[in-house]
């Protein structure tokens, strides 16, 4: 009996090449946050880098507006399922930020106005990979999305692109932030499907 | 802005894991002593998971996190968790 087959056909049209697995597309931009919206004053906003050294690097709104910012169209990618694709933002590189920041240790702790915190490996926030975003759109980062700055890390699931930034703390192990500690993967790549330990 | 439901959403989730309705359980906040039952404490639900925050200092009380086939959850910020016997 002769054997049928309609061979490889290669990737179903249906299919969209630019979203992770499990993922779906949405033309919103929804909210999420484990807790209220911080009001913050750029007059107060200060952003540091703490290392194991004692010499810490900081930033007020001003000296940080004054640093060269770059323009970034990305796809983001959230661990409760949506993508959004080609989104525009505006921000400074933590390659800038870490241009004269000295440490021995290989993470990092990510940490908020309001007490989020959210752990990364310092490999995979530098060589371009990761901004801290003021911009969205074209417009000033609204509070709801993280503003007046947020990080943007988006080759990672986006509770990795913390909101309302205020410090880098380095550390010597992979401690886990908010998210975490209870259940959500350490590294959080999109494409691995890496959501949960 | 991001807005929060009332601990009365807890019902379900805290059902699996509890004998009894938490929603009328009672907890002390670890941060700043408040005690309350679970019903009145703010829960952010638009999240990764659900955050349960203190009614009065807004600290974290609690974190439930369903990761598909598992419930986890964080007690962090109750202190005597109080059930009728």
């Amino acid at each position: 009996m002769a054997v049928i087959s309609r061979g490889f056909t290669g990737r179903p049209r249906e299919s969209q090449p630019d979203l992770p697995p499990g993922q779906y597309l949405t033309k919103d931009f929804p909210v999420l946050s484990a807790g209220p919206t911080p009001a913050i004053d750029t007059a107060d906003w200060s952003f540091v880098i703490k290392t194991e050294t004692g010499k810490d690097a900081s930033w007020n709104w001003e000296e940080f507006n004054a640093l060269p910012k770059e323009d970034v169209t990305t796809d983001i990618h959230c661990v409760t399922r949506w993508s959004k694709l080609g989104t525009q933002w505006r921000g400074v590189s933590l390659d800038t930020l870490f241009e004269n920041v000295e440490s021995s240790y290989d993470y990092v702790m990510v940490h908020s106005y309001g007490g989020y915190t959210t752990n990364l490996p310092l490999d995979e926030i530098l060589d371009g990979q990761a901004w801290i975003a003021t911009e969205f759109e074209g417009e000033p980062l609204t509070p709801d999305h993280g503003g007046p700055a947020r990080m943007l890390v988006p080759h990672l699931y986006f509770w990795k692109s913390a909101k309302w930034v205020r410090g880098i703390t380095m550390q010597r192990d992979d401690n886990p932030g908010f998210w975490e500690q209870n259940g959500y993967h350490t590294n959080g790549d999109p494409w691995r499907e890496e959501r949960y330990w | 802005m991001t807005s929060h439901l009332d601990g009365n959403a807890l019902a379900g989730p805290l059902s699996e894991l509890f004998r009894d309705d938490m929603t009328i359980a009672t907890g002390r906040c670890a941060h700043c002593g408040d005690v309350s039952v679970l019903a009145q404490a703010l829960v952010y639900d638009a999240a990764p998971g659900w955050a349960v925050r203190c009614r009065a200092c807004g600290e974290v009380l609690m974190v439930i996190v369903r990761t598909g086939e598992r419930m986890m959850v964080d007690l962090r910020g109750v202190t005597a968790l109080e059930v009728p016997a």
